[in-house]
This record gives structure tokens, C-alpha cells and sequence, in this order.
């Protein structure tokens, strides 16, 4: 189980303080699909990377299966059995993609397990494996990389963030049946985050962020339909909303 | 030979005993073993010290190692190899050198490589250095290679440097004739108070002549690099030199490409770039589990594989 109390991030910017999550408390059960969304700039990447450990708050705390990880560092999460699918996903001149994949499961694969994972996420795996993790891959090759590497580590919490981006569309018919499939399996916890219908469909309970907050949350069946009627996300002042007003005058 | 020696030669040239084909052991400046084929052949030079390898025309699938090992302290071995590659033969070469210095003098090999190509022959290069021993004498490897590519011949040098030699120059020239192509993978990787010089000419002097140099490097400590890499089209040509370094600690690198067109169809291409291990590649491998410096170690594997 995944529980989130009370955690803050704030920034300090020219303005004064910048909240970028605000006393968010949430808590995800074992085997749930959760789905975060929101608009831009709302905090679902902040939240996911702190998750990870990629972001330290400055208030709170996050409890995973009753361990506080708040300051453990990554690789203390990555063993504890946190994983994260970047939105932007690092490039390396001369990482392998099937080198990723080893190092994601943390022991050598055969070809056909290499091959599992990236049919997973609609790549013909014997064009990629022996691919270098380079520029010369496409922005949806390397994503559709990034998702296959979390799916190697097998990890109980796997956090995507935004795994539709750049994706073509008969890609991403096979990673939303994938995301069902790994739901359907019951292993992991899933923390999707994303705008598009076909995944946010996927959901158990679905968390809006909006401006730091949670705006709402609950089970997809109460809280989708207001997502598709209400278009404009709750909107709350925040401290660096009134030092902006002020600035305006 | 002895076991440091013959650890040499593992290192340099992934030999735990004699290799298929045809080879050439130079031991602290003496030939040590010697085999030819039927269709190669190695003679000592008879005014300098060196060899000449001869490959007949149209020898396919054969391979020579020529590989030199060092374990005397404070030699300063100088050997002049040429090579002459029939036409259209197809031969992997793997030369390079191993120094194994346990005393304080400095121990030294100058390799000067000559290679004259015929008409469509293709050669595959493997050269590896690398320097070990307790002693506080220097290794110093100051390689020179001279390439000359008949029509429609072509090579493929895989240069690499990895570990425990204190000095190095390394001057490279490559004369592309038409239709040829010259590949070099140059890998390099210094530590501590390591130089490394690294100066090559690439003349693409014939209509359709290829030319691609891939230098990938690696500084630590406090280590000093030094890259120029220069491309020639002297005709209708293509060429292409790009240099990536990662730079750590107090090291420093130099890389000054150059490109230079002689002819107006000649197209070329330069790209350089320094840089330290990105943050991001980093943090990828940390959530998959690794620390700091394992992530650092993949990242810097996987970067002069």
C-alpha cells in the first residue's frame, strides 16, 4: 500500500514561494489502477518523481507498505520496489536497449524475455535489442523503451508518467492492453499519469491535481463523468497566484 | 612466454594460446613465434626492425596477429611493420600492444604501421593498448599508421585504448582512393596523470572515396586530451568525424576537428562534443536499482564499448 500524508513541495521563486504540491494525502491500495490527471503544470509529475525520490518535499511523507521512504534516496525506492517510467526519457550513446533491459531486471535475459517486453509495448524486438539507447531512436521508440524498462523490473509500484506521449495510435492500442493485462494480473500497484480517455478508462480511482491539490479523487464511475462534462479544472489561489495578482496590480 | 606476458596478450588481443592463421610474436623486442599460410606470408625487414606481411590477392576469411608485449623495464622498442594487401583479399589484422613495467624506467613502443591496399580488398584493423605494473616507470605507446586505399578498397580500424598507458601519440593518415572507404572507431579512456594525443588525416583523394571517424573518450582524474582529427575531400566525396569525450574530475580535453574541402562536390561533415555524464542518464539507472557508481560504470561501458 501506497500512502502519501501532508506532502508539500514549495520553491522559492523571484515571486516568493511557489507551492507545487500542497498538503497532498492519498492513499492507494495493493493492486489498484490509479490514474492522475489534471492540467498542465498541476503537479502530477512532481508528485510522481517524489514518489520515486527524484524530488525531496519539503513537508510529509510517503509510506510504502508501511516503511517511511521520505528520505531514502532512488536506489533505496528502486530495491524497496518503486519503479518510474520518465515522461522524458534519458538517451545513451552506447547503452543497448537489451543492456536497459538487463539492468532493469537485474540479471541476464534470454532473447525471448527481451523480446516479451518490448512486444509489450509494440516494438518488433529484434530490431531494438541490439539497438544503441541513442538519438538516433524516434521520441516514441525511446518512450515505448522507457515503458518496457519498468516493465522488466517487475516492481510492485509502477509509476508512467505520461505514457501516451509521442506514441502512434496502434502503439498505444497495445499499450493500453497492456496496462489492462499487468491491472488484470493483480502483481503491481499502478500510477498512471495521463489525459487521454482510453487510459484514464483503465482506471479504479481517478486523482485530479490541479495548481498543487487534489481537486478531486475517487472511483472512475463518480469522478470521470465530471471530467468529460466540466472541462475547466478547479481552480484554487495559491500563494504564487496572489503574488502575481499583485504584481498585475 | 610467461604468464605476465601471456596476460598481455589477453588483454590486447584476447589470445589465451596461439590464434588460427597466421601471427607474429614480438616479445621485449625480439620475435618470440611465428606462423604463415599459404596465402600469407611474414618476412623480417632486414635494415630496421619489423616485419613485412604480405596477403596474396583474393585471400578471403583469414586472419594475422601481430600482437607486441613489453614486460622489460625501460625498453624502448621501435618496429616498422608494413603490410601489403593483395587485391581483393579479405583479412582481419589485430595488432597492439601490451606493456607490463615493474621497474622505473620508462618502457616504450613506437608502432609504425604501413598498409598499401589493392583494388577492392577489404581489412579489418583491431589494435589495443594498454599498460600495467607495480613499477613507477612510464608506459608509453606513440602508435603511427599509415593507410593507402587502392580503388574500391576499403578498412576498418578499431582503435582502442583503455587502461594504464601514461603517454600516448597517436598520428593516423589515411589516402582514400576512388570508391574506397575508411572507417575509424578510435576509443580511448586516461586516468590519473595520463596524456593522450590523438592526430589523424583522412584525404579522400578519389570520386565517391568514404571517410567516417567515430572518437568516443573518456578523462578522469586529472588526465589530459588532445583530439585533431582532420577530413580531406580532394574529389566527390563523403566524409564524416565526430568526436564525443565525457570529461570527469580536474580532467581536461582538447578536440579541434577539422574539415576541409578541396573539390566542390565534396561533402563533409564535422560534430564535436564535451560534456560530463548527464544527470539524467544517471537518475535513469538509479531507479532501476543501481548506485551512483555503478550507473556511472554501465554508463561509461557502455559509452567506449
Amino acid at each position: 500500500m501506497l500512502e502519501i500524508k501532508n506532502l508539500s513541495y514549495e520553491v522559492q521563486g523571484e515571486e516568493g514561494c511557489l507551492g507545487i504540491l500542497r498538503d497532498i494525502s492519498l492513499t492507494i491500495p495493493d493492486g489498484k489502477l490509479v490514474v492522475v490527471t489534471g492540467p498542465n503544470g498541476g503537479g502530477k509529475t512532481t508528485l510522481a518523481r517524489a514518489i520515486m525520490g527524484l524530488v525531496t518535499p519539503t513537508a510529509g511523507q510517503i509510506l510504502w507498505n508501511g516503511q517511511d521512504v521520505t528520505a531514502l534516496g532512488i536506489t533505496q525506492r528502486a530495491k524497496a520496489g518503486i519503479s518510474y517510467a520518465f515522461q522524458q526519457p534519458a538517451r545513451f550513446k552506447g547503452l543497448r536497449i537489451g543492456d536497459l533491459l538487463e539492468l532493469a531486471a537485474g540479471t541476464v535475459l534470454r532473447h525471448d524475455e527481451q523480446c516479451q517486453y518490448l512486444t509489450r509495448v509494440g516494438l518488433c524486438a529484434n530490431d531494438y535489442i541490439d539497438r544503441e539507447m541513442d538519438a538516433s531512436l524516434s521520441g516514441g521508440e525511446v518512450k515505448r523503451v522507457e515503458i518496457a524498462t519498468v516493465l522488466a523490473r517487475r516492481a510492485p509500484l509502477m509509476i508512467f508518467d505520461e505514457p501516451e506521449a509521442g506514441i502512434d495510435l496502434w502503439s498505444f492500442s497495445q499499450l493500453t492492453r497492456t496496462f489492462r493485462a499487468l491491472h488484470q494480473e493483480g502483481d503491481a500497484t499502478l500510477i498512471i499519469i495521463s489525459h487521454q480517455e482510453r487510459i484514464i478508462d483503465l482506471a479504479d480511482d481517478i486523482v485530479l491535481l490541479s495548481q498543487g491539490r487534489i481537486a478531486a479523487q475517487g472511483p472512475r464511475g463518480e469522478i470521470l463523468p465530471r471530467l468529460l462534462t466540466d472541462s475547466s479544472a478547479p481552480v484554487e489561489r495559491s500563494c504564487y497566484g496572489k503574488k502575481e495578482a499583485e504584481y498585475r496590480g | 612466454m610467461d604468464k605476465t606476458q601471456w596476460k598481455l596478450l589477453k588483454e590486447i588481443a584476447d589470445l589465451e594460446k596461439t590464434p588460427q592463421g597466421a601471427y607474429n610474436f614480438r616479445v621485449d623486442g625480439q620475435l618470440d613465434d611465428r606462423r604463415t599460410t599459404e596465402h600469407i606470408d611474414i618476412v623480417s625487414k632486414t635494415d630496421k626492425p619489423g616485419i613485412d606481411i604480405l596477403v596474396k590477392p583474393g585471400t578471403k576469411n583469414e586472419s594475422v596477429h601481430i600482437p607486441v608485449v613489453l614486460s622489460q623495464t625501460g625498453l624502448h622498442d621501435v618496429v616498422y611493420n608494413d603490410f601489403y594487401i593483395g587485391e581483393g583479399a579479405e583479412v582481419d589484422i589485430v595488432a597492439g600492444c601490451g606493456i607490463h613495467n615493474s621497474g622505473c624506467e620508462t618502457s616504450q613502443h613506437d608502432g609504425i604501421h604501413v598498409f598499401h591496399i589493392g583494388k577492392g580488398a577489404k581489412v579489418r584493423y583491431v589494435e589495443r593498448h594498454y599498460g600495467e605494473g607495480p613499477g613507477t616507470g612510464e608506459n608509453v605507446l606513440n602508435p603511427r599508421t599509415e593507410v593507402y586505399l587502392e580503388e574500391g578498397a576499403s578498412i576498418t580500424m578499431e582503435m582502442t585504448q583503455i587502461r594504464g598507458v601514461d603517454s600516448t601519440v597517436r598520428d593516423t593518415v589515411c589516402v582514400v582512393g576512388p570508391g574506397g572507404e575508411c572507417v575509424i572507431n578510435e576509443k580511448l579512456l586516461t586516468d590519473g596523470a595520463q596524456r593522450a594525443e590523438s592526430n589523424m588525416e583522412i584525404v579522400l583523394d578519389g570520386a565517391e572515396a568514404t571517410g567516417r571517424v567515430v572518437s568516443r573518450s573518456v578523462a578522469k582524474g586529472e588526465s589530459v586530451q588532445l583530439f585533431r582529427p582532420c577530413m580531406t575531400g580532394k574529389a566527390k566525396s563523403f566524409g564524416h568525424v565526430q568526436c564525443d569525450s565525457i570529461i570527469m574530475d580536474r580532467a581536461k580535453i582538447k578536440s579541434v576537428p577539422a574539415i576541409d574541402a578541396q573539390d566542390l562536390d565534396a561533402q563533409l561533415i564535422h560534430e564535436a562534443a564535451i560534456g560530463r555524464i548527464a544527470g539524467d542518464q544517471i537518475l535513469k539507472l538509479l531507479t532501476l536499482g543501481l548506485t551512483e557508481e555503478e550507473a556511472e560504470e554501465k554508463i561509461l561501458e557502455g559509452f567506449l564499448r
